[in-house]
C-alpha cells in the first residue's frame, strides 16, 4: 500500500511539473545554503585549530618585569627579573611539561654570498618539546651544547631556503652578526601563526650561545621569557598558579608585593580564537537555514493549494475507502518526497558550489558525512513538519461536502 | 428468512442552519433483503440524498438505528465507516467521479489499494471487471479518452471491485443522453440478474421503472413503498 501511495505521489508531482519544481527550488536554495555555509564554516574551524596545533598546546609564556630607568618604563621583558634558574625550578614543578627559558631578537645571518635577516631565538631543547617541533633534517641540539655554549643552530624551512637554496644546509656554517654557526638540523614546516606571521622565518640555537654571542646581556644568567608548557588543559590554571607561587618565592616577593613578571596564557587566545570561528559558523549555519525554513513554507503554500484544487478527488477516495490515516499519509508522502527531491538536489548543488569555492579561491572547505546527514534529517522534518497541517486538513474533510465540491 | 442486507428503523438526520433545526429526515423504516433491486424516488429536498448518504455510510444519523448486512452502523466511528465502503458497499455517482489521472484500470483497482490488496491480484481483478463492463480492451486509457456513458461503465466496475453486499447508485443516468442511460440500466439490471443487491436514486419514472420496488420520499419520509407493477423480466 505504501508503495502504490509512493508511486501516487509521484504521479501528482508529475501532473504538475513546474509548480513541483519551483516548489523544490526553495528547498534546493535553503540546503545548498545550509551545506555550503556548514562546509566553509567547518573549513574555517579546521584551519584554525591547524594553526593552534601548530603553536603547541597549553602553553603559557612568562616575561621579566619592565625596568624603568630615568623615568622611562621598559615593558615587559625588559628588566633582568627571570633567570636560567627560575626556569629549572619551574621544569621541577608537579604538572610542567616542558619549561624552556627563551631569549630572541632580530638578526641578519650570512651564508656565502646570501644573507637573510630573521629572528633568532636562544632557548633550551624544551623549548622543541613545548612547541611540539621536529626536525626533519639532521638532528636537535641537545642540553651538553646548553651548557657549553656552542655554536649550533636549527634553522627553520623559509631560512632553509632563502639562504641555501637548494643545497642541503645540515653541516654547512653559516654566520651570525660575527660568530660563526654550524647547521644541525632543519625544522618541520609550521606556516602561519594566528597572527599571520611565518613561524619558519627563525632560527634556534642554544640559550647561551645566544647571551654570550648575538645578543649579548648586562645581566648574565638573566632571561627575558620562559615558555611553559602545562601537561593537561584542565591543569593549566592550577600549573599557572602554582608558577606564580614558586616565582614569588624565589624572587622573594612579600605579601602586598606586586609580581615582578608576567604571565600569559596563549593557549586561552587561540581558543577564543577557535570559539569565535565556531560562533561564527553556527552563526552562518542558522542564517542558512532560515532559508530553509522559506523553502518548508513553500511546501506547505503549495500543499494546500493541491488539497483545494483535489478536494473531489478526495471525496471519491473518501467514498471508495479511504480512512483519514490513508488520507493523510498520502499528502503527507507528496510533501516528503518534494522536500526530499529539493534536498537531494540541494545537496548536489552545495557540494558542488563548496568544491568550486574550494577550486577558486583554495579556501578550506570541510565537506562531512554528518553534515550531508543533518541536511536530509532536517529536509524529512521539513517535509513532515510543513505537509502535516495540509494533509491533515484533506483527512479532516468531509465527505459528502468533498464530493460536491466542483 | 434471511437477514436482511439493510434494516433502518426510525432513522433521523436533522442539521443545525441559521435559520434553526432543519430536520431533513423524520424517522425512516426500511428493509432491503439480498437481491432487491430498488428505485429511490422524490424531488429535491424530500430526504432522499439525505437518506442515500446515511446508507452510503457517509453520514451518520442524528437518531435512529441502521443495519447493514448484520451489523449496526449507526454508531461507528470514521475508520469503521470508511472499512465498511470499502469493502461492503459500491458507490456509482452522477458525475462518474473517475480519478482522472490514472489509468481506467488504476481507476478500478483502486478500492483494492486501500483494502490492502497486492499489486498483482488487483490489476488482475480489476481488469476481469473491466472486461465484464465491456472495457477490457481501454485498460490502459486515461478517463478522458472514452464518453460518459463508458466512463459510467467504468465507475460501476469500480463499485463492484470489491464484491460487495450491494451498490448504492446516486442518479446514475442524470448526466448522460437517453440511449446510454438506458444501456447503463441495462447493467444494472443484468447485475441484478446475477443477485447483486442494488439501490438507485432518481426522479425519472422510466428509469424507476427499471427496478423491481420503488420507495418514494417526501418532506423527510416515506410516502409510499410498492413493487413495480410492469417489471421488466
Amino acid at each position: 500500500m505504501l508503495k502504490a501511495m509512493l508511486g501516487e505521489a509521484w504521479l501528482a508531482m508529475g501532473a504538475n511539473r513546474l509548480r513541483a519544481a519551483l516548489t523544490m527550488l526553495g528547498m534546493v536554495i535553503g540546503v545548498g545554503a545550509v551545506v555550503i555555509m556548514l562546509a566553509i564554516g567547518q573549513g574555517a574551524q579546521y584551519a584554525v585549530q591547524q594553526t593552534i596545533s601548530t603553536m603547541g598546546s597549553n602553553l603559557f609564556i612568562i616575561l621579566s618585569g619592565s625596568l624603568t630607568a630615568g623615568g622611562v618604563r621598559s615593558g615587559a621583558g625588559g628588566g633582568p627579573t627571570l633567570t636560567v634558574g627560575d626556569a629549572n625550578a619551574i621544569d621541577e614543578l608537579d604538572g610542567v611539561a616542558n619549561a624552556a627559558a627563551t631569549h630572541q631578537g632580530g638578526r641578519q645571518l650570512v651564508y656565502g654570498s646570501q644573507n637573510w635577516s630573521t629572528q633568532v631565538i636562544g632557548t633550551t631543547p624544551a623549548y622543541l618539546g613545548a612547541r611540539a617541533w621536529n626536525v626533519v633534517n639532521g638532528a636537535a641540539f641537545g642540553d651538553s651544547d646548553v651548557r657549553s655554549a656552542t655554536r649550533v643552530a636549527l634553522i627553520g624551512k623559509t631560512v632553509a631556503e632563502n639562504l641555501f637554496g637548494s643545497e642541503d644546509p645540515v653541516g654547512k656554517t653559516m654566520r651570525i652578526q660575527q660568530s660563526p654557526f654550524v647547521v644541525v638540523g632543519v625544522l618541520g614546516p609550521k606556516g602561519q601563526n594566528l597572527d599571520g606571521r611565518d613561524q619558519d622565518d627563525t632560527v634556534i640555537i642554544p640559550l647561551s650561545t645566544a647571551q654570550r654571542q648575538v645578543f649579548g646581556t648586562p645581566f648574565l644568567g638573566s632571561v627575558r621569557m620562559i615558555m611553559v608548557q602545562a601537561e593537561s588543559a584542565e591543569g593549566m590554571e592550577r600549573t599557572m598558579a602554582d608558577v606564580t607561587a614558586l616565582l614569588r618565592q624565589r624572587h622573594r616577593l612579600r605579601e602586598g608585593m606586586p609580581d615582578d613578571f608576567f604571565i600569559r596564557n596563549l593557549s586561552a587566545a587561540a581558543e577564543s580564537e577557535a570559539e569565535t570561528t565556531r560562533t561564527m559558523s553556527i552563526l552562518l549555519g542558522a542564517i542558512a537555514s532560515i532559508s530553509l525554513l522559506v523553502g518548508g513554507i513553500g511546501i506547505m503554500n503549495i500543499m494546500l493549494v493541491s488539497v483545494t484544487e483535489r478536494t473531489r478527488e478526495i471525496g471519491i477516495r473518501m467514498a471508495i475507502g479511504a480512512r483519514q490515516a490513508d488520507i493523510l499519509m498520502q499528502f503527507l508522502l507528496e510533501a516528503i518526497m518534494l522536500s526530499f527531491a529539493g534536498c537531494l538536489l540541494g545537496l548536489v548543488l552545495g557540494l558542488g558550489i563548496a568544491l568550486g569555492i574550494n577550486a577558486v579561491t583554495g579556501m578550506v572547505v570541510v565537506i562531512s558525512g554528518s553534515a550531508a546527514l543533518v541536511a536530509f534529517a532536517v529536509a524529512a522534518t521539513v517535509g513532515i513538519f510543513f505537509g502535516w497541517y495540509p494533509a491533515r486538513k484533506a483527512a479532516r474533510l468531509d465527505p459528502i461536502e468533498a464530493l460536491r465540491y466542483q | 428468512m434471511t437477514e436482511p442486507v439493510i434494516r433502518v428503523a426510525g432513522l433521523g438526520k436533522s442539521y443545525a442552519t441559521a435559520a434553526g433545526l432543519f430536520t431533513a429526515l423524520k424517522g425512516v423504516n426500511l428493509e432491503v433483503r439480498e437481491g432487491e433491486y430498488i428505485a429511490i424516488m422524490g424531488p429535491s429536498g424530500s430526504g432522499k440524498s439525505t437518506f442515500m448518504n446515511l446508507l452510503g455510510c457517509l453520514d451518520t444519523p442524528t437518531c435512529g438505528e441502521y443495519w447493514l448486512a448484520g451489523e449496526n452502523v449507526a454508531h461507528l466511528d470514521n475508520d469503521s465507516l470508511a472499512r465498511l465502503r470499502n469493502r461492503t458497499l459500491g458507490f456509482v455517482f452522477q458525475g462518474f467521479n473517475l480519478l482522472s489521472r490514472v489509468s481506467l484500470q488504476d481507476n478500478v483497482a483502486l478500492p483494492l489499494v486501500y483494502a490492502g490488496v497486492d499489486k498483482e491480484a488487483r490489476r488482475a481483478r480489476a481488469r476481469l471487471l473491466l472486461d465484464k463492463v465491456g472495457l477490457g480492451r481501454y485498460a490502459e486509457s486515461l478517463p478522458n479518452r472514452i464518453s460518459g456513458g463508458q466512463q459510467q461503465r467504468v465507475a460501476i466496475a469500480r463499485a463492484l471491485v470489491n464484491a460487495p453486499h450491494l451498490i448504492l447508485a446516486d442518479e446514475p443516468t442524470g448526466n448522460l443522453d437517453s440511449h446510454t442511460s438506458e444501456e447503463i440500466m441495462r447493467l444494472f439490471n443484468e447485475l441484478n440478474g446475477e443477485g447483486i443487491t442494488v439501490i438507485l436514486v432518481t426522479h425519472e419514472p422510466d428509469i424507476a421503472a427499471h427496478a423491481k420496488r420503488q420507495v418514494r420520499f417526501l418532506d423527510g419520509e416515506i410516502v409510499s413503498d410498492h413493487l413495480t407493477e410492469h417489471a421488466p423480466c
